[in-house]
């Protein structure tokens, strides 16, 4: 390897390692310690869902469409708001016409009666589900899988705990390949896997038995693998990398852990009932 | 110094057959040692109980002694063992670890679970990648290789473990020509350029004639035949065993029964 890839310097924590390795994020929101990256999405998350009414969602889909501003997401929020559409719209509809009890109609279409309370229900709902969603997409689009798991792996958590995380991220490719393949491998033997919804649903059973099934075989053998690679090993992983965490993140992080613990209980007490 | 198995038997959980019985070889550092023999042989499972992780991992119960330089492996933890027998088994794609987002982090796997300083991680990394002449895929995506390129780097993962010795169960059962070629290649240097002993199971006979000096048969559990690599291989008794012979064996074999002249033979014979 050349060493004019290598980052030198005396004390630095990355000496040694090749410039490609793992190089720290950079730019406005995503430098951030990818620990508060989570912290601030699982928040986004919590308060969304505590905090009833209006209030709740609005207040986070205020912050993240800062957060995406300043982290310059743009469009690329855009697929993330497409995979909401089928849960949304199916609330937006039950809600809508089936809300339970509510009888203020906006208007009567024969059977169907959508009324204002389960309107205004579903578009809170609605709200929620994706103020959750673009939090989760902001954590993704600005924090690699690594990144998060080499921080938290820093901080001590368990190097199992770890491994679940970003082997399962990292595995979903392989996933969606090897399923790729099952379906071109009966298709091959005349499965039907096109066309009416049922004929599809009715091509998902054979693929899923192999899928499962492949998928148990494989872990021994990565479970063998693992414990050749000194995996069982005590003591803490070295980590390739520590990210910067200053005074002011720690503070918004306990903060943040702090002011939502809180606001979900008030929640359930119900002394938020004045916002609304 | 040696790894050695002493009269091993070894019963599977639950069964009471045995999947080897009595057992006895052994490995020096730098050499190559052969193994072949048809399918269901019992080839894996030695592989297993060479490397430590039968019983340990895997549990059933063992008679006789594995030993590695020393060490039984009954009595010493898996990380133990990892640093003195590393294992390579036939699919890459579980033997990644499938965390890493560079080929590079990925060999660094084994030795950062070693607690070991960063300096020295990246010391085992460059050499293990370095010997099997695969620097060039450092910073590369593992689930983006080839099937051949997939193999070395599980096969660099292993060797930056340090191991003294290495067994390798049929490294090149799912690989296409080329990728037996390149995982062949890097074989030969491996056990040329490093003090490392090697045990190779493998179908492709030619590959083992070109790298052990010495090879073993093993037919239902049993060690049946064994002996120089270039004699053994060569050995009309192997086809029964059901183990294809090299090439050049079998191509000297046809000509003779076709009854082409003496010369030809001789040329033929004498292809590498």
């Amino acid at each position: 390897m050349a060493s004019a890839a290598r980052v030198i310097g005396s004390g630095d924590t990355r000496a040694g390692l090749p410039a490609f390795v793992q190089p720290l994020p950079s730019g406005p929101y995503r430098s951030l310690n990818p620990t508060t990256k989570g912290v601030i999405a699982v928040s986004e998350a919590l308060v969304a869902f505590a905090v009833r009414g209006w209030s709740g969602p609005l207040a986070v889909l205020l912050a993240l469409a800062l957060t995406a501003a300043v982290a310059r997401l743009g469009r690329s929020l855009l697929p993330f708001l497409i995979a909401t559409v089928p849960i949304t719209a199916s609330i937006l509809l039950v809600n809508t016409f089936l809300f339970p009890g509510a009888t203020d109609r906006i208007v009567t279409i024969g059977p169907f009666a959508p009324t204002w309370t389960g309107l205004t229900a579903a578009v809170q709902a609605t709200l929620r589900v994706v103020a959750f969603a673009m939090s989760v997409a902001v954590l993704v689009l600005t924090t690699r899988p690594d990144e998060l798991v080499a921080d938290l792996e820093r901080r001590g958590a368990p190097r199992g705990v770890t491994f679940v995380i970003g082997a399962t991220v990292r595995t979903i490719p392989r996933v969606v390949q090897r399923a790729r393949e099952i379906t071109e491998a009966q298709r091959a033997r005349g499965l039907d896997t096109e066309g009416r919804v049922w004929r599809r649903v009715r091509g998902v059973l054979p693929l899923a038995a192999p899928l499962v099934f492949g998928s148990l075989n494989e872990v021994e053998e990565q479970t063998m693998a693992l414990e050749a690679r000194a995996f069982s090993a005590t003591g803490r992983r070295t980590p390739l990398r520590v990210f910067p965490d200053h005074v002011a993140q720690r503070a918004l992080r306990w903060m943040l852990a702090i002011g939502t613990t809180a606001l979900i209980i008030l929640s359930i007490a119900g002394a938020l009932a004045f916002l609304p | 110094m040696t790894l050695t198995l002493e009269a091993v038997t070894y019963r599977y959980p639950g069964t009471a057959r045995p999947a080897l019985a009595d057992i006895s070889l052994e490995i020096a550092p730098g050499a190559v040692l052969g193994l072949v023999g048809a399918n269901e042989a019992g080839k894996s499972t030695l592989c297993l109980l060479a490397a430590g992780l039968a019983p340990a991992t895997i549990g059933g119960r063992i008679e006789g002694r594995v030993v590695i330089d020393g060490l039984a492996t009954v009595a010493a933890r898996p990380s133990e063992l990892a640093q003195r027998c590393g294992i390579l088994f036939q699919n890459a794609e579980t033997q990644l670890s499938g965390t890493a987002a560079t080929v590079w982090e990925e060999v660094a796997f084994g030795p950062r679970n070693l607690s070991l300083s960063l300096a020295e991680i990246a010391e085992r990394t460059d050499w293990a990648l370095g010997i099997l002449g695969i620097e060039a895929l450092a910073p590369r995506e593992p689930g983006r290789l080839s099937g051949g390129q997939a193999q070395l780097v599980a096969l660099a993962a292993v060797l930056a473990m340090r191991p003294a010795y290495l067994v390798l169960d049929e490294p090149t059962s799912q690989l296409d020509p080329q990728g037996t070629k390149m995982v062949g290649s890097a074989l030969q240097r491996l056990a040329h350029d490093t003090g490392v002993g090697l045990l190779v199971v493998e179908h492709k006979t030619d590959l083992l004639a070109s790298i052990a000096e010495r090879c073993l048969v093993l037919a239902d559990g049993r060690i049946v035949g064994g002996g120089p690599s270039a004699e053994l291989l060569a050995d009309p008794r192997l086809d029964g065993w059901g183990v294809e012979p090299p090439s050049a064996v079998r191509i000297e074999r046809a000509a003779r029964s076709a009854g082409l002249a003496e010369a030809m033979l001789s040329a033929i014979a004498a292809l590498p």
